[in-house]
């Protein structure tokens, strides 16, 4: 019997609830100690007076009971002779539409429902939008609480036109409008209501059980992400995986990317016996003829349908975090089975999710769709999710907090990183450090605002230069008068700014010179980013840790009272928040150490490192 | 469905499994021995074929076992070669706690929600496995395949991760771990019939037989051994009957049953008209109380 994964979504109080309790009462899902439990809720926390409120038998949460709302997207089954349904019941309130986001990605179809008193309304849109965005084809739309509107056919026609028109670029399939009564229970099971003549259509569980439920992932050539490398022993290696797409079997030859290495396959195993054939859906271990190295995140694919690799994406984001999207910083990533380092390296627009706009955007903020554009820090086996939904949707995760804060669909590759290669030079960088008797390094200096960083990067450069050193400062104040001279003081214009100072510090480095950093550089995650950017040992932390008060005491610019006064904003340390290092290379506690003491630790660091002391 | 095609909740579950031993430092699977967990471990056998299942499996055993479970328990073991590790609480047992003289609620809280963290956190397990299922229960239906948790394993109903398609974000901080179930998306039905189909050895206890009963709150409560004290004018008697799920005994009721094959248990499962957790003392507590549980670090 075949599963059709659907969810439910609409407004708060639109009836949900109720409507997905009278589906599981009237299939008989409900259980007479469920029944009776149900009917003591009733009369405590329902909202129906003497009969039953089928929505307590969904809003599983006490605080959802509490505040007679649904919080979290819970996962309800029920079967018909004809189907078996997995009912993602997903939450209407605004800011857990990222909950919504969960239930829509494994769904198949959607049914949207409409408060018949309120139309179409914002969060219908809304709700749309994202199951659009997350390939949902299929969608019905159930008209409820026509009990409350005399069963009236002009709402109901109107209702539909215009949801039709709103829907119209949304690239569904179908759209079956039906008129319903949740609390009452017409037209859900039963068809044609006395008071309803007018509608003659189905019902929505008829909709539920002929739907189209095929995957079209079938129909594709074959591929399979490596999911796990079977190696029990030195004589067994399989390759474990869930089939994305196609089909494959026996002696099938095969492309693993990104290696690009050809093979056949040898064989299908599963628990009872070898297989001939597996498609798509199935978890599967694959024995290859040949003894060719394949490990989690490559794609086996069909030889003559391999799958491609890129680093740079134009992708649909959906932002599930309280936290702002910052383009520039480096996030985690999942796509299929493969873990690397993103960053957004533009948002090409934001989607107005009423009206379908396209809106310019800086950042991202909870629940905001865009278009952007990411770069990967490795190419990786891929395809645009509207061809292949395994192999194109990916989760974006924040590296410090490690909650998933997007979620994204790629669209295509952009061909950049195949055009720009990198320039392979003669001279290299130890070269270049070399003929200057030196090791090249880069020296970021951290802290406050008046914490000392440029005080003690001055002296230092003066005391390396002194030694026969080359170096170069970069300073927070000065490259804002040049090369960052367009970016202003929030948080995503700050991302930006480190991410340039890095990379420029890196080819200084790459120039053999002992580059010294002093910027505020407030938050870990770029500090981290820059890290990346150097050889393992390149890069030392100076954490310059001045206390706020101290930093505000001496103020030599004036702009701590400045902040104070409210004529700055996002100010350091006042109105926006400093991250200390955890683990720097050197930590200089400037309180009780004068700014010579602190350049002798750091220059007895740079010493060591280059064997000289 | 030809033998050996995994179905799609079969792959699903697999899929799971796998993800966890790609990315987790020191998974562990809780082996409860019942249904849930026999028909958990043919899944672990089958993600892992022709290898062995890669992590072990652990039970936390309250004291308070059927004898036959614990008696099947170990078979298991033998028969499929897999780790076995057991943990019962030290302070429980020194303190002589028992359902019996405790109550439910406080027996369940010491064997085995404070022994399942202190089980978890003496091993430094990362990743548990657990066999609930998401029509359960209601705050189960509500609760992520990969269940994240806070540490002092508090899980925090309101800060779930969102988890979209099947990708699962695996990274947690030290302190922190992941309860992982691989059976959400499936029915007390589909287990049933997955074990016929596999043919899938589980506890006799599930087929119906004439055993010493009593009963108790309109439920058939069996005499496994001589600590059930009985009731004055109480006196056990035989009659057939078989357990829809299995727990601590004197916690888990019997029902009147007839069914002494699969197809039978099948059947009557199809045309129930109770849910399981209706032999479940603990889930009487009242409304969110399975959810309070939870949050403290019960399963
Ligand atoms: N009159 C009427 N009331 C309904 C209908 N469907 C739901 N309701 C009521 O609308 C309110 C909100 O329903 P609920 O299912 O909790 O909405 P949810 O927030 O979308 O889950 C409850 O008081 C329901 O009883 C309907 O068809 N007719």
């Amino acid at each position: 019997m075949d599963t059709l994964r659907f969810i439910t979504c609409g407004s708060v109080d639109d009836g949900k609830s109720t409507l997905i309790g009278r589906l599981l009462y009237e299939t008989k899902l409900i259980f007479e100690d469920q029944l009776e439990a149900l009917k003591e809720d009733s009369k405590k926390f329902g909202t129906q007076g003497e009969r039953l409120d089928f929505a307590l038998l969904v809003d599983g949460l006490q605080a959802e009971r509490e505040q007679g709302i649904t919080i979290d997207v819970a996962y309800r089954f029920f079967a018909t002779p004809k189907r078996r349904f997995i009912v993602a019941d997903t939450p209407g309130h605004e800011q857990y539409a990222r909950n919504m986001a969960t239930g829509a990605s494994t769904a198949q179809a959607a049914v949207l429902l409409i408060d018949a008193r309120k139309g179409v309304l914002t969060q219908t849109k809304r709700h749309s939008r994202i199951v659009s965005m997350l390939g949902i084809r299929q969608v019905a739309l159930a008209v409820n609480k026509m009990d409350l509107v005399d069963w009236s056919q002009p709402i109901f026609d109107e209702i539909e036109l215009a949801y039709r028109c709103f829907a119209q670029d949304l690239g569904f399939d179908t759209i079956t409008a039906i008129p319903v009564s949740a609390l009452e229970g017409h037209t859900i099971v039963d068809p044609g209501y006395a008071a309803m003549p007018w509608y003659e259509g189905s019902t929505l569980l008829d909709w539920l059980e002929t739907v189209p439920s095929i995957q079209h992932e079938t129909a594709l050539p074959f591929a399979m992400p490596v999911q796990w490398v079977n190696r029990p022993n030195l004589d067994f290696r399989g390759f474990s995986g869930r089939i994305a797409s196609g089909s494959v079997k026996l002696d099938d030859s095969i492309r693993i990317s990104p290696s690009g290495v050809t093979s056949a396959v040898k064989e299908i195993i599963t628990y009872e016996a070898s297989q001939e054939v597996a498609t798509a859906g199935q978890s599967i271990t694959l024995v290859l003829e040949d003894e060719v190295d394949a490990s989690r995140g490559d794609v086996i694919a069909s030889v003559a349908h391999p799958i491609e690799c890129a680093d740079q994406f134009e992708a649909d984001l959906l932002w599930m975090s309280e936290h702002a999207l910052l383009p520039g910083r480096p996030y985690a990533v999942l796509i299929h089975s493969k873990s690397a380092s993103v960053t957004i390296t533009h948002i090409k627009h934001r989607l107005d999710i009423n009206t379908g706009m396209h809106l310019a955007a800086k950042t991202l903020g909870l629940n905001e769709i865009a278009v952007v554009n990411l770069s990967f820090d490795r190419p990786v086996p891929f395809a645009p999710f509207s061809e292949n939904k395994r192999l194109g949707a990916f989760i974006v995760i924040d590296k410090l907090t490690n909650e998933t804060v997007g979620a994204g669909l790629i669209r295509f590759a952009l061909r950049r990183a195949v055009n720009v290669h990198w320039q392979a030079l003669d001279v290299t960088k130890s070269a270049r450090a070399k003929i200057k008797h030196q090791e090249a390094c880069c020296l970021w200096f951290t802290g406050l605002s008046g914490s000392g960083k440029s005080t003690i990067a001055n002296l230092l450069e003066k005391r390396l230069h002194g030694d026969g050193k080359h170096t170069y400062i970069l300073d927070g104040d000065n490259v804002r008068h040049g090369l960052n001279r367009d970016l202003g003081f929030t948080e995503a214009d700050r991302v930006e700014n480190i991410r340039r100072v890095a990379e420029v510090a890196k080819l200084l480095v790459d120039a053999g010179l002992i580059v010294i950093v002093a910027f505020i550089s407030p938050f870990r995650a770029e500090r981290q980013m820059a890290r990346g950017l150097f050889s393992p040992g390149e890069f030392i932390e100076v954490f310059v840790d001045t206390p706020l008060d101290e930093c505000e005491r001496r103020d030599a610019k004036g702009l701590y009272a400045k902040a104070r006064r409210g004529e700055l904003k996002n100010f350091t340390g006042i109105d926006s928040i400093y991250e200390p290092p955890q683990s720097p290379e050197i930590h200089l506690r400037t309180v009780d150490m004068k700014p010579e003491s602190c350049v002798d630790q750091v220059i007895r660091l740079v010493n060591k490192r280059s064997g000289t002391a | 469905m030809s033998k050996g095609v995994y179905s799609d909740l079969e792959s699903e579950s697999i899929e799971i499994i796998r993800e966890v031993a790609a990315t987790a430092a020191k998974p562990v699977m809780l082996y409860s021995i019942g249904k849930d967990s026999s028909v958990m471990l043919r899944l672990a056998q089958k993600a892992f074929f022709p290898g062995p299942i890669p992590f072990p499996l652990m039970h936390i055993d309250t004291g308070w076992k059927f004898r036959e479970m614990i008696a099947f328990r170990d078979r298991a073991a033998r028969e499929v070669g897999f780790k076995l590790l057991t943990y019962t609480n030290p302070r429980g047992v020194a303190e002589r706690i028992g359902p019996i003289t405790h109550g439910s609620a406080y027996h369940t809280d010491v064997m085995k929600t404070e022994a399942l963290k202190q089980a978890l956190d003496l091993h430094g397990f990362d990743v548990a496995f657990g066999g609930a299922r998401r029509d359960e229960e209601k705050s189960r239906a509500k609760e992520r395949i990969f269940s994240f948790r806070a540490p002092g394993h508090r899980w925090e109903p309101k800060a779930q991760r969102p988890e979209l398609w099947n990708l699962y974000n695996t990274r947690i901080h030290p302190g922190e771990s992941i309860r992982v179930f691989p059976l959400s998306n499936w029915t007390e039905a589909d287990i049933w019939q997955y074990i016929r189909r596999e043919n899938i050895p589980i506890v006799p206890l599930y087929f119906a037989s004439m055993r010493p009963v009593v009963k108790r709150y309109e439920q058939w409560i069996m005499v496994d051994d001589h600590r059930l004290p009985l009731e004055p004018g109480e006196k056990p008697q035989m009659r057939m009957v078989r357990f829809r799920t299995l727990g601590c005994y004197p916690l888990t009721a019997g029902i009147e049953s007839s069914a002494t094959t699969l197809d039978q248990i099948v059947a009557e499962t199809l045309g129930a008209t109770t849910s399981e957790r209706q032999g479940r003392i603990i889930d009487h507590d009242g409304a969110g109380s399975m959810e309070r549980k939870k949050q403290e670090g019960y399963f």
